[in-house]
């Protein structure tokens, strides 16, 4: 069962990688959809992982193989790894500066941005359970 | 257009449970901070990526090793989440070390790959 669902969601994540790489527009020498994607991706993963585990009635197993599934699949580590050498490859130096600059410090604002929400919605959920009391 | 989203449905399948398995089966033999299974999951996928590329195989084989089972076997996103856990924790020259080995080691591995790979296909007078 678990297996089954780990698959779903890795299909489902991977199509949607593909397909928002079909429309996003590719500036210049630069990977903007994979960068996109990846920042996307580790936003969704820490707000996943802080705020709907918490939600009752939200299994934390289903939480968990979304994360490992879906989130897993969607953000790429290979493509990322491409596509910078490719740049340092065609002497793009500053565009590989950037893509990796971006992606580096980018994924891990995009980590605590996640964190930061799940800590606001869990604190008003809280707020507004004291108050149904 | 269809048989594009179907090369990337079926290596993805495949891509996820690869990076599932190997990922529990490292687990379980190793108990240090460093997060070795994505780094060997993330380092080899660049690798095989690399090769893939070098060979330079079709549109379809490329849609479903390359963005499919490589795309959905690599991933970004834990490797943040791993980082962003070894800074909360204090442990910053675990944290430093994963992310500079991951990214010199990824390129790296892209690099090996694409020579390893343009150099069989101009063996095999591809």
């Amino acid at each position: 069962m678990i297996d089954a669902l780990l698959v779903l969601f890795g299909v489902l994540g991977a199509l949607s990688r593909y397909s928002l790489s079909l429309i996003i527009h590719v500036p210049y020498h630069f990977p903007l959809a994979t960068l996109i994607i990846n920042l996307l991706g580790c936003f969704i993963l820490a707000f996943v992982t802080r705020f709907l585990i918490w939600i009752p009635r939200v299994s934390p197993k289903l939480v968990a193989v979304f994360g490992t599934g879906f989130v897993g699949s969607f953000t790429t580590f290979s493509t990322f790894s491409l596509e910078s050498f490719a740049l340092i490859q065609s002497n793009h130096y500053l565009e590989a500066a950037i893509y990796l600059l971006l992606s580096g410090f980018g994924g891990l604002a995009a980590s605590a941005l996640g964190f930061r929400l799940s800590k606001i919605l869990l604190i008003k959920q809280r707020r507004r359970l004291r108050h149904a009391d | 257009m269809l048989i594009n989203y179907l090369m990337v449905a079926l290596g993805a399948a495949f891509g996820v449970l690869a990076r599932f398995s190997l990922s529990n089966w490292i687990k379980r033999r190793w108990s240090h901070d460093f997060p070795l299974p994505t780094f060997i999951i993330n380092v080899s996928g660049s690798l095989a990526l690399g090769l893939i590329t070098g060979l330079g195989i079709g549109v379809h084989a490329s849609l479903l090793l390359g963005t499919g089972f490589m795309g959905a076997y690599t991933t970004f996103s834990t490797f943040t989440m791993e980082s962003v856990s070894l800074n909360r924790r204090k442990k910053k020259r675990v944290f430093y070390s994963y992310l500079i080995s991951s990214y010199v080691l990824g390129i790296a591995a892209v690099f090996l790959g694409t020579s390893l790979g343009a150099a069989t296909r101009s063996l095999l007078g591809m």
